[in-house]
């Protein structure tokens, strides 16, 4: 049926692609602009494996369809590290073994990615809220929030750097 | 799993939109936050020919105190319910619920007027609303009308708007002195929909309580007021015993069915147990005695 040429900018890239009005984000993000790391768990809007941010929100992107995104800006997983070098948050699961399978890493990166900007110095039960659309079948969650505390505590240490 | 084929419209106006639900009929559907239609469109229950996305259209994301009530546009994410606050200062059985509503990033797109035009009983929503005698505000060719959300509700999944009418607005009245309110939503998991919940609106004059409106989420097929809770309060002191009186009487009169989530049995008691915990808080809230 219904055909749209959509313009989104990825990550900072602006792409300009046609969709079939059924496309879901995430299905747009992975097949068409190859930006796998954005992951589909559950199919019923229960796990935010694809989480990803839509004009600086964080969503299910398996619950938003593509030709909604016209003109909005997106942000993946693929958006986090600068080169090698990390973001303080996949250094935090690295650094605290936030994941073992990895499945549920991306959405959980984007989700407490947006937490963090709400909320710079969250408390634990804080960041269990904020992570609580977020399933996870491996780690029973305690390694995630040791890894977001440790990515919360690297960020303010470099803001507050940066504001001396 | 990917929904099927429709056509994408994205109207500017409501004006618009209520102009493309009257050409296309019952083969349209209103798409705001998406979160209960989208999944539906997935598994195939839902197969709208049409999709009228409303979230181009500007002016319908405000939540504001105006003339005596709460006035939320229908496109409000609940979100923006729970970070907003005036929500937290005043509506405390509003605050509560926007807590609760599936999980973060659900309520970071999905809408308060989704959540009541979609008239699931599942959803927190409409006890809520029916607790503060809220009322609806629909879009339709011929204009604006309000609809009490004591009538808005008349079937599973159906609610009172014509096909081309478009929901716009809820108008909470806002609460009185001596009021208070509280939701308590029992549920497995967060995310999941309430084993059962309840949404308690009432107002004490010294040591009684004047008046109370009850509301019941997931435990009949329509959204439902707990009228028998309601009277076994109201002109009475919330003593232990009214205040039990009136969870007997919730348990009583609604009318769950058995499932994954529980026994009907199970469900009544738990309904029972969530009614009384709502009216202890309201009352105290409310700066209320016993209770």
């Amino acid at each position: 049926m219904s055909k749209h040429a959509i313009t989104v900018t990825v990550n900072g890239e602006q792409v300009t692609k046609e969709v079939d009005a059924r496309t879901l984000l995430v299905h747009f993000l992975r097949e068409d602009l190859s930006l796998t790391g954005t992951h589909i768990g559950c199919d019923t809007t229960s796990c935010g494996a694809c989480t990803v941010h839509l004009n600086g929100t964080a969503v299910k992107s398996c619950t938003v369809f593509a030709v909604q995104a016209d003109g909005a800006k997106v942000e993946t997983v693929e958006s986090l590290a600068k080169g090698a070098e990390l973001h303080p948050l996949q250094e935090g699961f690295w650094e605290m073994h936030g994941l073992q399978c990895g499945y549920c890493t991306p959405g959980m990166l984007m989700a407490a990615k947006e937490l963090l900007a709400h909320n710079p110095d969250p408390t634990e039960e804080e960041i269990r809220w904020g992570i609580s659309g977020n399933l996870c079948r491996c780690t029973g969650y305690n390694k995630i929030v040791e890894a977001v505390q440790y990515a919360a505590a690297k960020m303010r240490e470099s803001r507050e750097e940066a504001a001396v | 799993m990917i929904p099927g084929e429709f056509e994408y419209h994205a109207p500017s106006s409501v004006d618009e939109a209520v102009a493309l639900l009257e050409r296309l009929g019952e083969d349209a559907k209103v798409l705001a936050g998406g979160h209960s239609l989208v999944p539906a469109m997935r598994f195939r229950l839902a197969l709208p020919q049409h999709l009228v996305d409303i979230n181009r259209i500007d002016g319908l994301g405000h939540i504001r105190e105006e003339g005596g009530f709460l006035v939320i546009g229908a496109l409000t994410r609940e979100a923006e319910v729970e970070r907003a606050p005036v929500v937290a200062e005043r509506y405390p059985l509003l605050a509560d619920a926007a807590r609760v509503i599936a999980d973060p990033l659900v309520r970071n797109r999905a809408t308060v007027g989704g959540n009541l035009a979609h008239a699931d009983p599942a959803n927190d929503h409409p006890a809520v609303m029916l607790a503060y005698g809220a009322t609806m505000v629909a879009q339709g060719p011929g204009g604006r009308r309000e609809i009490a959300v004591d009538d808005f509700f008349v079937g599973l999944f159906e609610n009172a708007m014509k096909p081309n009418e478009i929901l716009v607005e809820v108008r909470i009245p806002a609460p009185g002195p001596g009021s208070g309110g509280a939701y308590e939503k029992f549920e497995r998991k967060v995310g999941d929909y309430a084993i059962s919940a309840a949404a308690v609106q009432l107002t004490m004059k010294g040591s009684t309580c004047a008046a109370a409106r009850i509301g019941l989420t997931n435990v009949s097929a329509v959204p439902m007021r707990a009228h028998g809770a309601e009277e076994a309060l109201v002109g009475k002191e919330p003593t232990a015993d009214v205040v039990e009186a009136a969870g007997q009487a919730a348990a009583a009169e609604c009318d769950p069915s058995g499932d994954l989530r529980g026994s009907e049995e199970y469900k009544r008691d738990i309904t029972r147990v969530l009614v009384k915990r709502a009216i202890r808080r309201a009352v105290q809230l409310a700066g209320g005695g016993a209770a």
